[in-house]
């Protein structure tokens, strides 16, 4: 079963800084614990893929227009802690594994090395049908 | 139309591979280090009969080419020890021969036990099984699977390490033992061919044919094991499911319902070979799930409008596969075949009782949405295709179900 884990700006507790106001240590720390679960789930044969996107800022809203140029709203939004930040797709036995890895994606150490607890949306990736 | 050179290395490698690391595996009494050797040993053949020109015995040159690999790494494992320990060598096996004919048979399970070993998740052992035994490459098999090729090596490899892990020597287990792991076999094999046949009715190009693998490790299982009933019956239902493909997608990869189907796109070929098989199956008189299964196919296959269906034999049939199976599954279609037979009120009376032990499950409100529409129920057929268009974990069907609701919802009958 394929899952995407998905991480938005905002999933994370109010009190926590932006990462521009974490040490270099911390912010080391925290993508280091990144790509060594990127490691893990691929030494398990589980990782399918993981991709950060880029900021808020860069971001752009496009909607058709009946007048043949689309209407394009570009960055940055005052919702933008809506806004996707990254996402892993996983290929794993259970739901409950999936789980499992996005309360690990949750555990990444944040500023002082406590667990950030991001928030992580575990979405199935829709697949095949089974026979019967 | 002829076949390149490498098409042809590509093919004979395939089936020579398999043969190879039977008889490596056994004269060394390794699986796990025997399938690495024969693996090298395939990319050095690739390379040396591209340009060299098949050798002779294709099967014998892999053998000896992995034999004397696994003859180096035992020497250097032996020479650290010495180094370590310093003991003496131990003498090492000679390269084994192509094996007899009658041998291969025997062969060929030895290798499909091993790879649906009982300690392996199902996605381990359908990765290894389409490798070691149907002679995919990593890359092809991670292409099948839409995951990186490292990630897919990395299943194979721990799945090797478990088996290793688990210490069971490589021999013919005892007589129950052995039905227990033919079982897994059969289910490994039907896992690649639904595997398979669900995205072939998707857009998803470029992956490999699993369904027409599945078939091939069918045939294959079915002639190292000629004798058991549920292996024919499996590569029945495989080839009378295989038979309805031409004709279960529109050009937009749409599922199309059994009802609606072009029965003349059905391959008569492929649904004549099953049905024989399954007439051959049937006649040892051991009925099981996979015989079963393919009788309701070919009842489905006889009929060539729907209308000929003869509702009445497949609702009987459901029935033995009930009591075979024990599958809430099943209860599903035969609650479906009794509405054909009987009226919807029959199938929804057998419905009842379901509920809890298929809660959530798409495929419960599927089923009696469609019983719904039957009555002239509209709208509590929509409220269950919308239930089951929300629960269900399949694009195609997704699809399906939202565009029935939405029919019923417009007033129109479902056509």
């Amino acid at each position: 079963m394929k899952f995407m884990l998905l991480q938005a700006y905002g999933g994370v507790p109010e009190d926590t800084p932006p990462m521009t106001q974490w040490t270099p240590e911390e912010i080391d720390a925290h993508i280091t614990y990144q790509k060594d679960l990127n490691a893990e789930l691929s030494e398990r044969g589980e990782f399918v893929d993981a991709r950060g996107l880029s900021a808020p800022e860069l971001a752009k809203f496009v909607v058709w227009d009946e007048s043949g140029s689309p209407v394009v709203t570009d960055g940055p939004f005052p919702e933008s802690k809506e806004l996707l930040a990254g996402y892993r797709i996983i290929d794993v036995e259970s739901v409950e594994r999936a789980v499992e890895i996005a309360a690990q994606g949750s555990a990444a150490p944040g500023p002082g090395g406590r667990p950030i607890k991001q928030v992580i949306e575990v979405r199935e990736v829709m697949g095949a049908p089974i026979q019967h | 139309m002829t076949r390149s050179p490498n098409n042809r290395i590509e093919g004979l490698l395939r089936e020579s591979a398999r043969r190879a690391l039977a008889a490596v595996a056994r004269r060394f009494g390794d699986f796990a280090d025997a399938e690495d050797a024969v693996q090298e040993a395939m990319i050095d053949a690739t390379r040396q009969w591209s340009a060299q020109g098949l050798p002779e015995s294709p099967t014998g040159w892999l053998i000896h080419v992995a034999s004397r690999r696994m003859t180096d790494r035992i020497r250097s494992e032996a020479a650290r020890r010495d180094r370590e320990e310093a003991v003496a060598g131990e003498a090492l096996p000679a390269a084994p021969d192509a094996p007899p004919e009658g041998r291969e048979a025997d062969d060929t399970l030895l290798l499909m036990f091993m790879c649906c070993h009982p300690a392996l998740t199902p996605a381990s052992a359908i990765a290894l099984t389409l490798r070691a035994v149907a002679g995919l490459t990593t890359a092809e098999i991670a292409a099948a699977f839409l995951v990186p090729e490292q990630t897919m090596a990395q299943r194979i490899s721990r799945a090797k390490k478990m088996i290793k892990e688990s210490g069971e020597p490589l021999g013919m287990p005892a007589t129950e033992e052995r039905v227990e792991r033919l079982r897994s076999v059969l289910r490994v094999v039907y896992l690649i061919f639904n595997e398979g046949y669900a995205v072939s009715a998707g857009s998803e190009l470029g992956r490999a044919d699993l369904a027409a693998e599945a078939i091939r490790l069918g045939r294959i299982v079915h002639l190292a094991a000629p004798a058991e009933p549920e292996a024919t019956g499996l590569l029945a239902l495989m080839l009378l499911t295989e038979a309805r493909r031409p004709a279960r997608a529109d050009e937009h990869g749409e599922l199309i319902g059994l009802e609606e189907q072009d029965r003349s796109l059905w391959d008569r070929e492929l649904s004549g070979e099953g049905r024989a098989l399954l007439a051959e199956a049937l006649g040892r008189g051991e009925v099981g799930e996979y015989q079963l299964q393919a009788a309701i196919a070919a009842e489905h296959a006889k009929a060539l409008l729907p209308e000929e269906t003869d509702w009445r034999e497949i609702l009987a049939l459901y029935g033995l596969l009930e009591q075979v199976t024990g599958n809430p599954m099943v209860a599903l279609n035969r609650a479906i075949a009794a509405a054909m037979v009987d009226g919807p009120a029959a199938g929804m009376a057998l419905l009842e009782g379901l509920d809890k032990q298929l809660a959530g499950h798409h495929r419960l409100h599927s089923t009696r949405a469609h019983l719904l529409e039957e009555k002239g129920d509209l709208r509590g057929a929509i409220a269950e295709y919308e239930r089951a268009a929300q629960l269900t974990r399949n694009l195609p069907e997704r699809n399906y179900l939202t565009k029935r609701a939405a029919r019923l919802n417009r007033g129109g009958q479902s056509s």
